[in-house]
């Protein structure tokens, strides 16, 4: 039997995340959860995650960074939004998700080959590339980078999928295909950082 | 009626039966949509995961584009698509430091956005704007019978509810009965179906999936009506998963633009009906022909 610790230690604190996090646009209002659980208790999602999104709320304003950026709990939230227009502190839940997600990208700290973070990555590639998504092309590059197994086992989706037509791998692109390239520079460009 | 049209890049791939179906609809209602030129793709909820403030400017350069043409208002059929259009106009007015990024990128593209652009789902337009009884008067082939479960999902109505109610939306149920058909009790009407999980958490999205068809079926339904590519895609195209797993659920899924073109009888070809996996069988009484009418009367 593996003993393992249950209880967060001062030490396990990254100080200054919280007050950091509640500065970004959206997240502002996380300082007055009341832990009332409501989100929890909507989020059709929180019978998988390690953390409920309550509990992500509060290590997340008491500084515990690790525990909040390298959670699946970030990686399952759908954005739905149930969560934010029934809190009765009018916090951006999900908007503080979206801002985790973010961190964690940014940091490399997600949990490696868990799909949800490649697609994310290979989304946004694909629009920077192209200013459109083709979904198939990117489902497949999706499967091919996490789970090729898991795409063979799929063959019956791809079946149905070509039978009603709508089984495509034409790429679709925008015409000034530069646009997006360049106003992408230019934020990165206008001082390194964005608010 | 003119609007500028923002097809977004799922009605141009998996959900291609929603444009197919939504476009000869608003046409037959007399609104007129001029697909945006040179759009691009709105971000979506996997870019805001990467960056938020990249993803509010990407949506921007469509506004300032729809914006260009002297169109006041753009329509978004998409769920994610008019989330995020909405999205990026309420940063773009309520945080200053956000404006200023978006001003900045879009002028490296020589784009410039104000800030008016109305975003617009086309239930919206239809009960606002169109009227319940136009469309009442377009009716030829009534949906007698049909058992419809309302399927809003999440995105259209959180968190900016413009036209409709966030708990309780029923935009979808007047148009349904508008044209005749039986609108079934469905409080699930605005549970998330998962999005993408169902490909890249397949437990959790096939759970998720199986819970809003199986009240479907057991309210009686004999389809539902979605708003959504990413919701109808989830509640089409995984039932042989689903079904191993917890059984048959067999209930299809269609646009609701679909149902109007059923009852407006338009030609069924332009509806994109036989894009579904799980098909509706279902079609109303034929229309009246002078002919048919003698035959009853005589
Ligand atoms: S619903 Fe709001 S106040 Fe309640 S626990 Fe969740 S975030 Fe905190
Ligand atoms: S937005 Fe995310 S955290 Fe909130 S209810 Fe939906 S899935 Fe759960």
């Amino acid at each position: 039997m593996e003993i393992k610790r249950t209880i967060k230690l001062e030490s396990d604190r990254v100080p200054g995340f919280g007050r950091d996090l509640m500065k970004v646009p959206g997240c502002e209002k996380l300082e007055g959860c009341i832990q009332c659980g409501t989100c929890s208790g909507v989020c059709p999602l929180s019978i998988y995650m390690d953390y409920t999104p309550r509990q992500v709320m509060a290590l997340a304003r008491a500084d515990f960074k690790n525990e909040v950026l390298r959670s699946h709990t970030i990686w399952l939230c759908a954005s739905c939004y149930a969560c934010t227009v029934e809190c009765p502190q009018e916090i951006r839940i999900t908007d503080i998700m979206y801002e985790l997600k973010q961190r964690a990208l940014r940091e490399g700290v997600y949990v490696r080959r868990f799909p949800i973070p490649v697609l994310a990555r290979e989304f946004s590639e694909m629009v920077r590339k192209h200013g459109r998504i083709t979904e198939l092309v990117l489902v497949i590059r999706l499967f091919l980078k996490t789970d090729w197994l898991g795409a063979l086992g799929n063959w019956r989706l791809g079946l149905d999928l070509m039978r009603t037509g709508r089984f495509t791998l034409w790429t679709e692109r925008i015409r000034h295909k530069g646009d997006v390239d360049r106003m992408l520079a230019a934020i990165d460009a206008g001082n390194g950082k964005h608010p | 009626m003119k609007l500028a049209y923002f097809p977004g890049c799922s009605l141009k791939g998996l959900g291609r039966a929603y444009e197919e179906s939504l476009l000869p609809v608003m046409k037959h209602l007399g609104v007129e949509l001029v697909e945006l030129d040179d759009w691009n793709c709105c971000g979506a909820t996997a870019y805001m995961a990467v960056d938020e403030v990249k993803a509010c400017v990407l949506a921007a350069r469509n506004l300032a584009l729809a914006e260009k043409t002297g169109q006041q208002q753009l329509m978004a059929p998409c769920a994610a698509c008019y989330l995020v259009l909405n999205k990026a106009k309420h940063y773009f007015h309520d945080y200053p430091a956000i404006k200023k990024t978006m001003d900045h990128a879009l002028a490296a593209i020589g784009l410039k956005y104000d800030g008016d652009t109305a975003v617009r789902h086309p239930l919206d337009v239809l009960l606002t704007d169109v009227g319940l009884e136009a469309v009442r008067q377009k009716v030829v082939r009534p949906l007698k019978g049909l058992k419809v479960a309302p399927y809003y999902g999440c995105q259209i109505v959180r968190p900016y509810a413009t036209f409709d109610d966030q708990y309780n939306p029923t935009a979808m149920d007047k148009l349904l009965e508008a044209l005749g058909a039986t609108v079934v009790r469905y409080p699930l009407k605005t549970k998330c179906c998962g999005g993408s999980l169902t490909g890249t958490v397949p437990a959790a999205g096939m759970r998720m999936v199986y819970i809003l068809l199986n009240e479907a079926r057991k309210r009686g339904a004999d389809c539902l009506a979605t708003v959504c590519p990413l919701c109808q895609f989830n509640l089409d195209a995984y039932h042989a998963k689903v079904a191993s797993q917890y059984g048959p659920v067999r209930v299809p899924t269609v646009y609701f633009t679909q149902l109007m073109g059923l009852a407006f009888g338009l030609p069924e070809k332009e509806l994109g009906l036989n894009r579904s996996a799980i098909r509706l069988d279902w079609r109303p009484e034929p229309v009246p022909t002078p002919a048919s009418k003698e035959a009853v009367t005589a």
